[in-house]
């Protein structure tokens, strides 16, 4: 048991790491030094406060969606479909948030972050909907549904939001709507926004592991005949699994617009975050706590990355590779775990 | 221990002689030290109980497994088996009692396959024309009628295990292993697969016939090999030993082979089935128009073949299928259609036959699989909320009343042995927390225990049975029936052939309503 | 004009049908391909990575080589090579397939993306680097109707065609194809045989690589002539939904496929007829519909097509 354990800590750590190794061969590929690139992404993500921030910043929409994708994770179902529904939530968020002035904060960033959430949970329960009654799969039809949203977003944004010229991009929401700032470093102001995502990070392991839902839930992930033998309706737990991870990944959406500047929906908004969901999730082993970690994890590599990319011209386009790398070998965690095995073993023949 | 002196054997007289065959798996040694041998032309049975090493020994001379230690001799030939192709050039064929067909596919392109014949350039493609016609020619030199191109998933079962054995005769079998052949069929079925049995004998085929059904090794083997906990305990000849015998080599001590039974008068009614109709998942009709009850301190037992509806009876008793028509009542309350959760809580509960696929969650601590199903209920849960606490006490107390073993609550479902697994779903569907069960729908309780844990779940029914609670058993197993049942419902084809009593039929008979004969003509044909 | 006479319009016009095919080719190689992994019990959803790097090395080699059809070549290897770690995952390590696969998907947009600067020195798109050209048939040109189709097409198309026809022969009437679909349907049945599932398995997921490395290199190489980042924009699952719907069989997946392809050929025609005034910002709602299309068709079909017994499952041997 003991061992199990010890195993499950260590597959996300070394498969990061042999992920860092081959990015580094990709970095030597294209005539950079990597050790000179990692320092400068240290350097990017804690090298000091403002970067710090950064990072905290960036950290707090990626809990979200690591704690969407890992909560389907854990109850059965792989929602791909964090980006549209992190989309949708920062849509239906921003236009109530756009348009609530003369309401006071204390109103106003409640109901947006609220409808901002339906808003994902009704986007995702599309696919739960269809899975629970046509048994398709969830990853095809949370895909469409990623490129039907951002298809209406763009559409929203260049047409009936549409302010001003260039990159598209909607109205500022209003001032009450903005979330508190809790410090502000320099140039960069960190929001309230990273105890809002922590705080849902406790409330989703009390959920889990504490309440009679959480054990339907998981119990229909494992195995669904015997929940069903159970007394458990497979499909209301379904389309509910899909509706609360998309509420999830909404709540990513529209906390990240009510507490970042420009406060306004912008072009592409989510970029990329709901995939990184995937990769918090399962270096996070789909537990909320580790989702925490990963998340900080994921959030240095972006800000670090975006620090290669000016001053060294790794293009940062390199986090994607890792984290690819990253999920394949926590897929394919024998691999890993052999690994592990192996050298452990090893060890201990020639001590 | 084994009854022969290995170094004087004329090994070119056997068709199989497996020698000092070890063979290790992570937690156990499936095989210690084997001494196996075969004479040719004879039906050898090879007995024990499950978990003994049978298969294990089996699949090494079919090539499925690689032995760790010892040797294998076929005719007097040593050989080594890489895999199933090198036991099939080496004249043994294997017919698994998990059928190996591919549904989707016709019968005589199950039997041709990895062995097709060819026709066209380069040989590139299949000669169905060929294969039709070597099926057909195999199948009527043998006497094992099928319709070559019907699809396996709309075969009957005594016709896909037919397939089974033509595939190896296709290539060329001499030796022919079946693995508990008769666990699907009925018993004039079996008689029918005898007469093929000796059939091939006379064709100069070996058979390996592993069982564990004591009265089949009796009425057609020639010699019988009986394997325990891994290791060869005996090795005679079928006519000089009896199933007493037998069955004490098995097990190594005095078995019982029926439970004592004490006399009861049934009470009231407690189930009441009128007019019942229950669809298939192809949406055939699977149960009709079925009616019977069951009373208090009664066991109903439900006889049949698998696949005669028996399944999707209880599953919509159980609340796990639809009932299209009819009703269900439990002592006056209607239970028709209802969720399985209400079904439950209104004291109706279910020991499923498939443990592993609906009575656990393998991936759960044992503590989490005795409260499924009653997860919502008090102790256990209060505003939605888990009591570990509660929990955790009643699941030492199962574990404790049931000597499920090892005695930890903590250990995942699916790490425990079939017995103790069975144990634990029995410990949960009986216990009176938070409601005491009137009825239990219990299917295959025994399915792939050993002989320890068969006798325990058998002791613990029959005190169910003296508590007074009503139970509806349904099982393949005829020794189960007959020995628990107060009274007997044969069951085919959806339908009810009659109700008998333990001790006014004998096994033909049950066996003729099994294959669809009404109680009635076969009374009559007692004459 | 009525929308109804611009549809007519549109579906008398020979050049709808000619969308019709072009727009299908990538899914035809696409969906045979994801046909050929799943009818041997592999699943693979990173066909959408694989049809990206196969649009990506494409060009990259055309750019080294100066011959297109080198690059496309060389895109098929490098797509095999690329697939073969799902294979090996999934088959050798027995990896949840669909995670493995998005691993695959990521990384290939990942590392695309990455060499842009690199290689071509932008951002974005490439230059114009070099195209496939269409075969033109002088004679043909002159038929009505079948000379506007036929007259000047892909050999993309033709070779599309040509797979699915000598695909559906290989499955329904070779030894390999019976083969593959009882490794598939009952792998344990195949392995009592003598059959070898393991190498059934890898043959069933490269080839999907190597199909779907085509269906890539047709929209770089075959069509536009240079690469755009993240170019495949969702036809990698639109293929796998043309596979569902095909009822995972070649012939299946060819008529699916062209009936996607005629809903995209739909919306382009209807975005640049005469008729329909539509103002940019309108364009990302007509660019839904193969989406929705494709989200109709998985949930409504799904239940009554039948995937083979034993896709998604990895096989593991006691020995």
């Amino acid at each position: 048991m003991d061992r199990s354990k010890i195993y499950a800590l260590l597959v996300p750590i070394v498969s990061v790491i042999i992920a860092l190794l081959i990015a580094s061969i990709v970095i030597i590929i294209i005539g950079k030094n990597p050790l000179t690139a990692y320092r400068i992404m240290l350097e990017g993500a804690f090298g000091g406060a403002e970067q710090l921030a950064n990072t905290i910043i960036k950290m707090t929409p990626l809990i979200l969606t690591g704690l969407a994708v890992g909560f389907g994770f854990r109850a059965g179902v792989f929602n791909i479909g964090a980006e549209g529904q992190m989309t949708i939530g920062a849509l239906m968020g921003a236009i109530v948030a756009m348009n609530i002035g003369g309401v006071p904060s204390v109103i106003a960033i409640p109901l947006s972050i609220i409808v901002g959430m339906l808003a994902g949970a009704f986007w995702a329960s599309i696919a739960g909907f269809l899975k629970a009654f046509t048994g398709a799969h969830e990853v095809i039809s949370t895909i469409m549904l990623n490129w039907i949203a951002a298809n209406f977003a763009s559409f929203m944004v260049t047409g009936p939001l549409a302010v001003g010229s260039g990159t598209p991009k909607s109205p500022e929401i209003a001032e009450a709507a903005k979330l508190p700032v809790v410090l502000k470093v320099q140039a960069t102001e960190l929001s309230i926004g990273i105890f809002i995502a922590v705080i849902v990070a406790v409330v989703m392991y009390v959920f889990i592991e504490k309440t009679t839902t959480g054990y339907e839930l998981k119990g229909v992930g494992f195995n669904p005949y015997a929940a069903e033998y159970g007394g458990i309706s497979i499909r209301k737990s379904i389309i509910m699994t899909m509706a609360i991870s998309g509420a999830l990944a909404g709540m990513a959406g529209i906390v990240d617009l009510l507490g970042v500047p420009p406060h306004r929906f912008v072009g592409e908004l989510t970029g990329g975050r709901g995939f990184d969901g995937i990769t918090i999730a399962l270096i996070g082993r789909n537990n909320p706590i580790g989702i925490i970690f990963a998340a900080l994890l994921i959030a240095a590599l972006r800000t670090g990355s975006n620090a290669m990319q000016i001053r060294a011209q790794i293009p940062n386009d390199i986090v994607s590779i890792i984290q690819g790398i990253v999920i394949f070998l926590v897929a394919a965690e024998r691999i890993v775990t052999t690994l592990i095995y192996l050298k452990g073993r090893k060890g201990v023949t020639t001590a | 221990m084994d009854a022969t002196n290995v170094k004087n054997l004329d090994l070119s007289g056997m068709a199989v002689a497996m020698k000092g065959i070890t063979k290790r798996f992570p937690s156990v040694i499936a095989n210690d030290n084997i001494d196996f041998f075969v004479k040719k032309g004879e039906i050898h049975a090879l007995v024990g109980e499950n978990g003994a090493g049978k298969s294990t020994l089996m699949n090494q001379l079919y090539g499925l497994y690689t032995p760790d230690e010892g040797e294998i001799y076929i005719n007097g030939e040593r050989f080594i088996f890489k895999g199933p192709r090198d036991a099939i050039d080496a004249g043994i064929g294997m017919v698994h009692q998990h059928f190996m067909l591919v549904d989707n596919q016709t019968v005589s392109e199950n039997v041709v396959l990895g062995s097709e014949p060819r026709r066209g350039p380069f040989n590139l493609f299949i000669d169905s024309g060929k294969s039709r016609k070597s099926v057909l020619e195999l199948s009527k030199k043998y006497g094992l009628s099928v319709d070559v191109d019907a699809m396996i998933e709309d075969i009957p079962v005594g016709m896909q295990q037919r397939v089974e054995i033509l595939k190896i005769l296709y290539r060329g079998a001499n030796i022919l292993i079946f693995d508990e052949p008769t666990a699907v069929l009925t018993p004039q079925e079996t008689g029918e697969l005898f007469k093929i049995l000796r059939v091939l004998k006379e064709n100069g085929k070996t058979i390996i016939f592993i069982t564990h059904k004591l009265n089949e090794v009796m009425a057609i083997t020639d010699r019988v090999t009986v394997m325990r906990l891994g290791k060869v305990t005996g090795q005679v000849d079928t006519k000089d030993t009896n199933p007493r015998q037998l069955a004490n080599m098995m097990v190594g001590r005095e078995v019982l082979l029926r439970v004592e039974k004490e006399a009861r008068k049934p009470g009231k009614t407690l189930l009441e089935v009128k007019n019942l109709h229950v669809k298939d998942n192809r949406k055939l009709d699977t149960v009709k128009n079925v009616s019977f009850s069951v009373r208090e301190g009664e066991i109903l037992g439900i006889a049949g073949v698998a696949g005669n509806g028996q399944t999707e009876l209880i599953e919509a008793i159980t609340g796990l299928r639809k009932a299209e028509s009819g009703s269900i009542t439990l002592m006056g309350k209607d239970l028709t259609n209802k969720s399985a959760l209400d079904i439950r809580e209104s004291g109706l509960t279910h020991i499923p036959e498939d443990r592993l696929k609906r009575g656990l969650i393998s991936q759960y601590p044992v503590y989490y699989n005795l409260i499924l199903g009653k997860h919502n209920d008090k102790p256990f849960a209060s505003e939605g909320f888990i009591d570990m606490k509660e929990v955790k006490k009643f699941a030492r107390y199962i574990v404790d009343t049931f000597d499920v073993r090892p005695k930890d609550i903590e250990i995942l479902g699916g790490n425990l042995s079939g017995g103790n697994q069975q144990k634990v779903v029995v410990g949960r569907e009986l216990s009176t927390i938070p409601i005491e069960p009137k009825v239990v729908a219990i299917s295959q309780p025994t399915r792939g225990l050993d002989i320890g844990a068969i006798e325990f779940i058998h002791k613990t029914i029959l005190n169910m049975r003296a508590k007074g609670i009503g139970i509806l058993l349904v099982s393949m197993e005829l020794d189960e029936i007959f020995s628990l049942s107060d009274r007997i419902l044969v069951f085919y084809e959806g339908k009810i052939m009659g109700e008998v009593l333990p001790d006014e039929v004998n096994r033909e008979e049950i066996g003729l309503m099994m294959a669809g004969h009404s109680k009635a003509e076969v009374v009559k044909e007692r004459g | 004009m009525s929308w109804i006479e611009a549809i007519f319009a549109i579906l008398v016009n020979p050049l709808f049908y000619k969308l019709t095919l072009l727009s299908a080719t990538p899914l035809i190689f696409s969906a045979l391909g994801g046909t050929y992994s799943e009818i041997t019990g592999v699943t693979n959803i990173a066909l959408e990575g694989i049809m990206l790097m196969g649009a990506f090395n494409s060009i990259v080699f055309t750019l080294i080589t100066g011959n297109a059809w080198i690059g496309v070549l060389m895109a098929v290897i490098i797509g095999v090579g690329f697939t073969w770690f799902h294979a090996w995952a999934s088959i050798r390590w027995s990896a949840n397939q669909i995670v493995s696969a998005t691993a695959l998907v990521i990384v290939a947009q990942g590392t695309t993306s990455f060499l842009m600067i690199p290689i071509f020195g932008n951002e974005g798109q490439t230059d114009f680097i070099g195209r496939v050209p269409y075969i033109e048939i002088g004679w043909l040109k002159g038929v009505p109707f079948v000379g506007d189709i036929f007259g000047s097409m892909s050999p993309f198309t033709y070779l599309a065609i040509a797979a699915v026809i000598a695909s559906w022969i290989l499955m329904y009437r070779t030894p390999l194809g019976l083969r593959m679909r009882a490794v598939g349907e009952n792998p344990e049945a195949a392995d009592t045989l003598g059959i070898n599932v393991f190498k059934t398995r890898y043959f069933g997921v490269l080839m999907s690589g190597a199909l779907s490395s085509l269906g890539g290199a047709f929209l770089s190489v075959g069509e536009l002539g240079r690469f755009v980042e993240n170019m495949i924009h969702g036809r990698g699952f639109i293929a796998l939904a043309a596979m569902i719907l095909g009822n995972w069989n070649p012939a299946g997946a060819m008529w699916a496929a062209l009936l996607f392809g005629a809903a995209e050929a739909m919306n382009l025609q209807l975005q640049s007829s005469s008729i329909v005034s539509v103002s940019a910002n309108v364009k990302p709602l007509f660019n839904m519909l193969p989406f929705i299309v494709t989200l109709i068709v998985v949930g409504g079909f799904i239940g009554k097509t039948r995937s083979p017994a034993a896709d998604g499952e990895p096989y593991e041997k006691e020995s």
